[in-house]
């Protein structure tokens, strides 16, 4: 006996067969697009060649090495070079690093005033030779919550410090940025008041972790990351490693700081990296490293507490953030 | 006319789908080029959630346009258009619960109640679930059409959610977020415009029925 089950679809319903080969080569035809597209010597075609470590740019030799250094993986030249925060040359992470070309590097000149027994106006390579260039391999951790390992270029700011005398009257420094209207996005367009300023404890500007810093990867610093001369400071979050310096000034009262004129409750004047002290928007207690997919935990003042505690023994790092 | 049949071939419906996963495929190609920046996670979520919005935004601009253009059957895409807006969402937190979170539920759930950038975006996640799954035409005999518009108008408070969890998140170029509020705004400001006509043509036609069905003195 045959006992067949009732088709679910009627007739009317089936594929007519013309559309069903149409269909067919419809999708054969997009796979085939589909490969092509996905084809690395078309992507390498399409993108610019900006992929390279720069071809130009001046090479630091003679680095001496720096116990200060830490052994973990550096974040490659193209991620360093490619991903930065420089909102004078666009708030993109991307933007900077071409916008930033506009940026004219030499001559430049920093000016060292205040409360010093010489007050005077620097050029950046007379800067530069005040004492032997050593490689940093630094932590350098954002507010954002990412971070990144950077083979920097410098030597000690307490090397400067020295060499310009400053009087007992001086408590802190200030630091500021170029800025420039004719090539640098305006206040309003960045968010942040222009120029960029920051400021450290004497006592944190004396430590031999804070770093005046003219390169990385062996070669002048490039302008997205804050050509020709900068400050790193790898315990604190990265928006105090002031990009681009022109002016250094020695003073008695606490300096105003950018981001601290943005968002006082957001940034405060010390920033140090804590992963007890949220962002009043987000956490502080994870990170990501770039390269990496999963996050990490945020360490003590990036890591860099057997350094540093000691400056802010018995200061409270909540009131003070 | 030309444009009408366009609109009503089924082609076009079809193109459209496609096209709506062209954001995700250009992603994947990126990820798998290594081109999504130095930090593809974060990437990841801002082009998600880009598109979450732009997705919404979408569906949104179709009601105020039919308004418009009633001879054009815009309301076939409308559906789709919403439907993509709940995957493109899914995918924003579906990327911050695996690479922020690894999928912790407890830390997802402390994320949700400390952080407020975090709370709205959720609640304007959570609140297109019901609307994926009422999607459907049995649907809306089940719930009846007036439940059933009721219930989607909840479309508003996941857009206006949206937008509030981008202007939260960013540290100082508000720029973006401050341009999806305005475009935002202007299409629930056509449904206002819209709903106080309809009011008042309501009213006046009510007033003239009333003096017509007066008796006559």
């Amino acid at each position: 006996m045959l006992v067949k089950k009732p088709a679910d679809i009627p007739y009317s319903k089936v594929t007519p067969k013309n559309a069903y080969l149409n269909r067919r080569r419809f999708l054969q035809g997009t796979a085939a697009g589909a490969a092509l597209f996905a084809s690395r010597p078309l992507w390498d075609a399409l993108t610019p060649a900006a992929r390279a470590q720069s071809a130009t740019a001046r090479k630091l030799t003679g680095l001496a090495k720096s116990p200060f250094s830490t052994t973990e993986k550096m974040n490659s030249y193209q991620d360093i070079t490619h991903y930065n925060n420089y909102y004078e040359f666009g708030t993109g992470k991307e933007d900077p690093a071409t916008l930033a070309r506009k940026l004219k590097t030499t001559p430049w000149t920093v000016s060292v005033e205040g409360e010093v027994a010489k007050p005077k106006t620097f050029d950046v390579d007379t800067i530069m030779k005040m004492a032997p260039l050593e490689e940093r391999i630094y932590r350098h951790r954002c507010v954002e919550a990412w971070s990144i390992v950077v083979p920097w270029i410098g030597f000690s700011f307490s090397e400067l410090i020295k060499q310009v005398e400053p009087t007992s009257k001086a408590k802190f420094v200030a630091f500021q940025t170029l800025y420039d209207s004719k090539t640098m996005l305006n206040s309003f367009s960045a968010g942040i008041n222009f120029p960029y300023v920051e400021g450290l404890r004497m006592d944190e500007a004396m430590h031999p972790l804070a770093l005046l810093c003219f390169g990385l990867y062996g070669e002048v610093l490039p302008n997205q990351n804050g050509a020709p001369i900068r400050m790193v400071l790898p315990w604190k979050y990265g928006f105090k490693s002031i990009k681009s310096i022109v002016k250094i000034k020695f003073q008695e009262k606490m300096p105003p700081t950018t981001w601290n004129l943005s968002a006082p409750s957001e940034y405060g004047f010390y920033s140090n990296v804590n992963p007890a002290v949220d962002h009043p928007r987000w956490s502080q207690a994870s990170e990501r490293r770039l390269g990496e997919l999963f996050k990490r935990k945020t360490v003590m003042f990036n890591g860099y507490e057997k350094d540093v505690a000691s400056l802010y023994s018995g200061m409270d790092l909540r009131r003070n953030y | 006319m030309l444009l009408q049949r366009i609109i009503n071939n089924k082609w076009t419906k079809r193109a459209a789908f496609v096209l709506c996963l062209v954001p995700l495929g250009v992603l994947a190609w990126k990820a798998f080029h290594g081109d999504l920046t130095a930090n593809p996670v974060e990437k990841l979520e801002h082009e998600t959630g880009d598109w979450t919005i732009y997705f919404l935004l979408i569906t949104l601009t179709i009601t105020p346009l039919r308004k418009l253009v009633p001879h054009l059957n815009l309301i076939r895409f409308r559906r789709m258009f919403g439907l993509y807006a709940f995957f493109y969402g899914f995918l924003h937190f579906f990327t911050y619960g695996l690479f922020d979170q690894m999928f912790d539920w407890m830390s997802i759930t402390m994320d949700v109640y400390k952080r407020p950038f975090i709370t709205v975006g959720f609640l304007g996640f959570v609140l297109m679930i019901p609307l994926a799954i009422t999607s459907t035409a049995g649907m809306i005999r089940r719930l009846g059409g007036k439940r059933w518009q009721r219930l989607h108008q909840l479309i508003y408070v996941t857009a206006i959610a949206g937008v509030i969890h981008y202007y939260w998140l960013v540290k100082s170029d508000i720029t973006l977020p401050l341009r999806y509020g305005a475009i935002l705004a202007l299409l629930l400001l056509a449904r206002v415009i819209f709903w106080l006509r309809a009011r008042q043509s309501k009213l006046a036609h009510s007033a003239a029925a009333r003096r017509e069905s007066a008796p006559a003195l």
